[in-house]
């Protein structure tokens, strides 16, 4: 893959000096892309200096809590040599100049912001400041070599130039090739961090979130949608709801019947007056009961190929003891705080959308296309997003494209509301996956045969308008699986895939296939070690001998978490370790089971993650992905009865409160691998741990998620 | 027409007695720092004053707050510098921060009541506000450094 950048320079149209880069179109995601042919709305660009002395960076990737609004920044700011509370920050909005490095499209999403934008934002400020420094030398006649910046400055022999005045000129000069990028004796935040620079206007109400949209003229739109996947509007009666005071409009789209209103309360109360018949379809046949059991059968035969080694059926004969192990995964709700909106103005030939989108150039493709105008003809602007853990980058664009719908049938600018109820009962959930694993092991205790089958639906083939279709093997189904370095150390296995269709759509949820593959994984590591009696620290130790990052966590974990540590009474560990986008996560977690009830105290957790280019941000990361994982472990679950979610919002759809968030301790490994991600690594090996923990205290394992679906009682 | 008193400026509103004081706030006066998270005060994102008092404004009718004073994030302080305002960006506690706003109305009347809390104190008093992003650890350390700030500010 060609992963040049182009770098460019320009005269800002106000003055001063532009950096932006192009990049070459890398695989067919960008060739998609590529009908967007180049954006109309400026500013196109990285980095840009005023002559006021103004200095600004354009983000390629979106703030949703993960804390880029601060990294991708600082990255410029150590190249520039600038005081990183002077940048101005503001979103890039959608550009091809933002596709991701990798992934050749515009997206914010696999824990890739900062490793992926680490080389290009830090030659963006490096071409910046050779540039200035080539400027100052010209117009002082100092020569280049004896010019250096300091702190938003060129010193040229006597003169002392700011970054502003130098602007224009240094706007006009050719752009070297390539640039000398700083040490990193001279960084300034790389590797030390940073506080967020977003923090101030999250604690005064004064940041804008797409839902914070507000112009004269707006209107509010709420949608009832089919209580059935898959259904449609037979006949719909809005003579009530029109009478509602400050119903403007209701109107049938493709996905319901939309109510368009004053303010959102109205919208509300309109749809509530709604008649509506339906045609549910066939997805009225779903039902959690009848697909637990279709999937078991299913998951208990081998599917298709996805990895294997030696002979498995061959093994087991000569295993001394087998176990056998059957796991159910139910659908899951992202669930952000900010429920899904997104305002759209539509005027003769042109459209402008507000929303919090991990795909912007995704959505405009798609608004272009509902709306036939070419992409540049929709403007795209990206708020502060009020979380996303994927349900923002859905390549089907289904909330932006219902909200497209529903201004081009009205004619007014809209903006579209989804209520907490939208949010669980519309879809795009994390799969439901069924685990099917039969382990042989030796008479040390070690597995020498594993046979493992997975059966869910594929992501991917729901990813299918921005990726195209999917191949047999989808890896966000098996990923943590495939790949697992316990089956590198497993001289037979077996791994197979059953891929399966449901009315349903699906959708990467943070950690993705990590969020069941690493349960499944880590729980039963815990079991073979158990059955073995040897300690899991040093049972995953003698599996770890090839995989020196996986050590690092483990031992990072159980020297500073004290492994070994004296628990108070009626307090047992568990532990366990993933490797997923690129970083090992090792995770200690204490627990407690009274009366049936689990409560995570404390969980210790290492992290293995190359240079960490903001610590306290990755230490917040890791914070924020254990308690998403108890969240998910103890309560996340969506069923069906006759097609239908049964869960409406945060009473029956859980998420972990305060009096519930343990202490949290992170360590992170000093190293010199190469940069991972964070903003998903803690997700897959916390859950396990606390399962593991609840086994040591009870002696019962988990084998279905939630674990408050399971009757725990304390050790006798 | 409705009269409150918001963040101490008298406001009419022509609004239904039952709408409630959230789409109020947001949608007739244009103050968006409250938001809408769940609609039936379970997550707390909508937590503003009334009368000082903590409530869920998604489930508060507007006839509730006729003649009465109501405090939204907006008037916690005028310049961003509430003891916890101030130690929340100490401690970067917002990750997303769409909930912060109801984080930080919840722990004000906390901190008002109970200068020195502990942290079965924090539980109680927090634990109706849900953060998607699992900052309640930084919360409660926020809460801690927050309360030694007002005290220190007591004393001076």
């Amino acid at each position: 893959m060609n992963r040049r950048n182009f770098i460019q320079s320009g005269v800002l149209l106000s003055g001063g000096l532009l950096i932006s880069f192009t990049i070459p179109k890398a695989n067919k995601l960008a060739a998609l892309a590529d009908t967007a042919d180049l954006n109309v709305f400026a500013p196109n660009a990285f980095l840009n200096i005023g002559t006021d002395n103004s200095i600004s960076v354009y983000l390629s990737h979106v703030e949703m809590g993960q804390g880029i609004w601060t990294t991708l920044p600082m990255l410029i700011a150590d190249e520039l040599d600038v005081d990183l509370k002077k940048i101005n920050i503001k979103h890039g909005g959608a550009d091809k100049t933002f596709n991701h490095v990798i992934y050749g499209a515009q997206i914010t999403g696999g824990s890739s912001t900062t490793w992926s934008e680490f080389d290009r934002y830090r030659n963006a400020g490096a071409t910046a400041r050779t540039l200035l420094l080539q400027t100052a030398a010209t117009r002082s006649g100092t020569a280049v070599e004896s010019c250096k910046t300091e702190d938003g400055f060129v010193i040229a022999g006597s003169k002392r130039y700011t970054y502003g005045e130098l602007a224009n000129d240094a706007a006009k000069l050719p752009v070297p090739a390539k640039v000398p990028l700083r040490s990193s004796t001279d960084w300034r935040y790389i590797g030390k961090g940073s506080k967020r620079m977003d923090a101030r206007v999250k604690t005064d109400g004064s940041a804008k979130f797409g839902m914070d949209i507000q112009f004269p003229g707006l209107l509010t739109a709420v949608v009832a949608h089919a209580p059935v996947f898959g259904g449609k509007v037979k006949s719909f009666d809005a003579g009530k709801a029109k009478t509602i005071p400050g119903v403007r409009e209701v109107l049938q789209i493709p996905t319901g019947v939309a109510v368009i209103a004053d303010h959102f309360w109205a919208a509300q109360q309109g749809r509530k007056a709604l008649q509506i018949t339906w045609d549910h379809g066939a997805g009225v046949q779903l039902n959690t009961g009848a697909q637990t059991a279709a999937y078991r059968k299913l998951a208990a035969s081998d599917g298709l190929l996805v990895q294997e080694k030696g002979d498995v059926k061959a093994a087991f004969p000569k295993a001394v003891n087998t176990i056998s192990a059957e796991y159910v995964f139910p659908y899951l709700a992202h669930a952000p705080m900010e429920p899904l909106n997104c305002t759209v103005k539509i005027e003769n030939d042109s459209c402008e959308i507000w929303t919090g989108t991990q795909l912007p150039g995704g959505e405009q493709t798609a608004a272009a296309k509902i709306l036939g105008f070419k992409p540049e003809q929709v403007k795209v602007n990206i708020p502060f997003l009020g979380g996303g853990f994927g349900r923002r980058a859905t390549p089907a664009c289904d909330f932006v494209s219902e909200a497209v719908h529903i201004a081009k049938a009205s004619g007014r600018p809209v903006k579209m509301v989804w209520t907490r109820e939208d949010d669980m009962k519309s879809g795009f959930y994390r799969p439901f996956y069924v685990h099917n694993v039969k382990i042989g092991v030796d008479k040390g205790g070690l597995p020498i045969a594993w046979n493992h089958n997975i059966a869910g639906q594929s992501i991917m083939a729901d990813a299918a308008v921005l990726f195209g279709p999917p191949p047999a093997i989808d890896d966000t189904t098996v990923e943590g699986v495939k790949g697992s370095p316990y089956l590198d150390e497993i001289p037979n296995h077996f791994v197979g895939l059953h891929t399966t269709k449901e009315v349903v759509p699906v959708l990467w949820y943070r950690s993705v296939g990590g969020t069941h593959t690493a349960f499944v994984m880590e729980t039963l590591i815990d079991q073979l070690a158990h059955n073995a009696g040897i300690d899991p620290v040093e049972y995953r130790r003698g599996l770890f001998k090839n995989h020196s990052r996986h050590l690092a966590a483990l031992n990072l974990v159980a020297e500073k978490g004290n492994w070994n540590r004296t628990l108070l009474p009626g307090r047992f560990k568990g532990m366990a370790v993933h490797e997923a986008f690129g970083s090992v996560v090792a995770i200690i977690a204490e627990v407690s089971v009274d009366k049936g009830v689990t409560k995570v105290h404390q969980v210790d957790c290492a992290i293995e993650c190359g240079l960490a280019v903001n610590p306290d941000g990755v230490k917040a990361q890791m914070e924020s992905g254990i308690i998403f994982s108890i969240s998910m472990a103890m309560y996340g679950e969506l069923t069906f009865v006759n097609g239908e979610v049964q869960q409406n919002n945060f009473y029956d759809y859980r998420i972990t409160r305060m009096y519930e968030a343990p202490r949290i301790n992170v360590y992170i490994v000093d190293s010199k691998e190469k940069m991972g991600g964070a903003g998903e690594c803690a997700v897959p090996p916390t859950a396990p741990a606390v399962a593991n923990a609840i086994f040591a205290a009870t002696g019962k394992r988990i084998y279905n998620l939630p674990i408050v679906n399971n009757r725990l009682e304390k050790q006798a | 027409m409705i009269a409150i008193t918001i963040n101490g400026k008298q406001q009419e509103v022509a609004a239904d007695p039952d709408m409630p004081l959230l789409w109020v706030i947001r949608d007739l006066l244009g103050l968006t720092g409250t938001k809408f998270g769940c609609g039936v005060a379970q997550c707390g994102a909508c937590t503003v004053h009334l009368n000082g008092e903590a409530v869920r404004s998604c489930v508060t009718k507007v006839s509730r707050a006729a003649g009465q004073r109501v405090t939204t994030i907006e008037g916690l302080s005028k310049l961003n510098d509430h003891p916890l305002q101030i130690a929340w960006a100490e401690f970067d506690v917002p990750q997303c921060g769409y909930c912060q706003s109801g984080q930080l109305m919840s722990a004000a009347v906390l901190l008002r009541e109970n200068p020195n809390p502990t942290d079965q104190d924090i539980d109680d008093a927090m634990s109706g506000n849900i953060c998607r992003c699992g900052t309640y650890p930084r919360i409660r350390s926020a809460i801690h450094k927050a309360a030694e700030l007002q005290r220190e500010g007591a004393k001076s």
